[in-house]
């Protein structure tokens, strides 16, 4: 184990009567890391976020918050801890002042110190204009950020944040992007999410679920370069023939697009683009367009979560399988 | 402290919601009206009471029914207090924000209930202004009074310990409402059970009932079992509501 890692997740299990929604998932977040929490619908996210915030009990496995088991000490665990869930939990009837002095107190936080406390969550989370105002009132943009502002208060080291931007427009993403990335300066965060430019945008590190499990575990660099596909799109003036083009060395499928162009898979790590420039100017094919194809982080989310095998599947799964080898 | 602060906010909640101001105005309101008539009825006896060995005074004639009275229509309105305790922040899913900080489910359970409580002794603040109206015209049996009050103070603890119970059952607050309101009307009357039994069960049947042990300090006798019977049933749905929050987090 790490000295430095704030989280740490051991074997966990999650039954809801016979459906196993989070089965074995273990991994550890350090200091200062923005992991992304990848995953469908039903995934099991978001009850993976409730036990490592200590609102819902795991069938088996720990959870320990900065070396603190939740199970074992829940008060010690969760004054390092702050957790936004998918709702936030507001309460409409206060306004936003009264409310963050109530999280202040909640959390502990010594009476001299609240003030200062309310005052930087405000200043971070954009609601200085808002403080008098209630809640009910406030736009879903500014609730969101009141429930941000609400679990970053009390300065934990790990803050859990559950689909934060959902709801907020694209300004107001920016903005909590922005915040998140700051966070990351003196804590460690969670978010879970699935939109996935977000992942590629604020998280160093990417964990897919799928169907309860852990099937990807990933720095960003990693992902960036699975997302260098293993396919060309090539055009010519003349096309060649399928058959001279599946010769080239490499060339694993040719397809034929409507447009004229063809598309090119290859053996990963067989680019046969040099090749393909000296034949074509051999042969007088006129090649006119030569494009290295990006496989987006959509389509790795999608290669993994959608094929039945899941994982150690062919080539046959579309996209090819750029996956494979990671998780 | 945590208790404090979370019973400030459950109070501050209740009293930015309508509801609560209505609850006040509607209980004063019938309160007065029966009140007054008591008074009425007093004045109607008067004359003939001086010619009656141990008359009853005024305390007994006013303020004794009008205690019951009270009991009877809190019997009533307190489900409507107590409804929204856990099932709102269920429904609205806040409860979250107390189950994610650093505060044990008992705190969360306390502060609640003491929040409710400091409602409950507000509207019983209001209401016994009335009988302490009539020391303008005469004086009252202190004893009576105080055992009365304390018996209607241990009884609305008992009857905000069950709809906070109730209210932990459920996600919605009509529920909560109807059947903790169930729950006090049974406790009221199960000493019907007991009637024209082997005195065996009634007694049984009469200690269970919640009504009973308020009578007897209606009247002015101080019995340490009427009190540890109230004190014994507030403890019992504290417990269980504990339980039940707790019982959150397992499953769901």
């Amino acid at each position: 184990m790490n000295d430095a890692s704030l989280i740490r997740v051991e074997n966990l299990y999650r039954y809801y009567g016979a459906i196993c929604a989070v089965q074995d998932v273990s991994f550890e977040v350090s200091r200062g890391e923005v992991v992304g929490f990848l995953g469908p619908n039903g995934a099991g996210k978001s009850t993976t976020m409730l036990m490592i915030s200590g609102n819902l009990a795991p069938s088996a496995g720990r959870v320990l918050i900065n070396g603190v088991d939740i199970l074992d000490d829940p008060r010690a665990a969760k004054a390092d801890l702050g957790f936004l869930p998918e709702q936030p939990p507001l309460y409409r009837e206060l306004t936003v002042d009264e409310y963050l002095a109530y999280c202040a107190r909640l959390n502990r936080i010594p009476r001299e110190q609240r003030r200062k406390a309310m005052d930087s969550a405000k200043q971070r989370c954009g609601l200085d204009e808002v403080g008098h105002r209630l809640i009910g009132n406030l736009s879903k943009g500014f609730q969101q950020r009141v429930g941000i502002a609400q679990a970053i208060i009390h300065s934990p080291a790990v803050v859990i944040l559950d689909e934060p931007t959902v709801g907020l427009d694209p300004i107001q993403i920016r903005e909590i992007r922005t915040l998140i990335r700051e966070l990351a300066a003196e804590h460690s965060v969670i978010l879970s999410t699935h939109i996935l430019p977000e992942v590629q945008a604020i998280c160093d590190r990417v964990q897919i679920i799928h169907k309860g499990q852990l099937i990807l575990e990933s720095s960003i660099e990693g992902i960036q370069q699975q997302l260098q596909g293993n396919s060309l799109l090539v055009g010519f003036k003349n096309p060649p023939s399928g058959d001279e083009l599946a010769a080239l060395n490499g060339v694993e499928q040719v397809e034929t697009l409507p447009d004229g162009r063809i598309r090119l898979r290859y053996v990963p790590g067989h680019d046969p683009a040099d090749t393909l420039v000296e034949t074509a100017v051999a042969k007088r094919w006129g090649l006119k367009e030569l494009t290295p194809e990006q496989m987006s982080l959509e389509q790795i989310f999608i290669n993994i979560t959608c094929s039945d095998e899941s994982i150690p599947g062919s080539n046959a799964v579309s996209g090819g399988a750029p996956a494979e080898d990671a998780a | 402290m945590m208790i404090l602060s979370i019973a400030g906010r459950e109070l501050r909640s209740l009293f930015l919601s309508p509801l609560a101001w209505a609850i006040l105005a509607v209980v004063v309101l019938i309160l007065s009206y029966t009140f007054l008539v008591q008074i009425d009825f007093f004045m109607q006896i008067q004359p003939r009471l001086p010619a009656i060995k141990d008359a009853p005074g005024v305390t007994q004639i006013i303020v004794s029914p009008m205690l019951g009275n009270t009991a009877f229509i809190l019997l009533l309105v307190i489900p409507l207090v107590t409804m929204r305790l856990v099932s709102d922040e269920r429904r609205n899913q806040t409860l979250s924000l107390l189950f994610s900080a650093p505060v044990s489910m008992t705190e969360i359970i306390l502060g609640k209930y003491l929040g409710v409580v400091v409602f409950l002794l507000i509207m019983l603040a209001l209401i016994t202004l009335m009988p302490f109206s009539l020391l303008i015209g005469g004086t009252l049996d202190f004893g009576m009074l105080a055992s009365g009050l304390l018996g209607l103070v241990l009884l609305l603890a008992s009857f905000a310990a069950v709809g906070l119970f109730m209210s932990t059952l459920t996600a919605q607050p009509t529920i909560a409402a109807v059947s903790s309101f169930g729950v006090l009307l049974l406790l009221w009357i199960l000493d019907w059970a007991g009637k024209g039994r082997s005195s065996e069960a009634e007694t049984l049947f009469g200690y269970l009932s919640i009504l009973r042990h308020y009578e007897s300090m209606l009247k002015g006798v101080f019995n340490s079992s009427d009190v540890i019977y109230y004190l014994l049933l507030i403890a019992t749905f504290l417990i269980l509501s504990i339980r039940r929050l707790d019982a959150d987090r397992l499953q769901h």
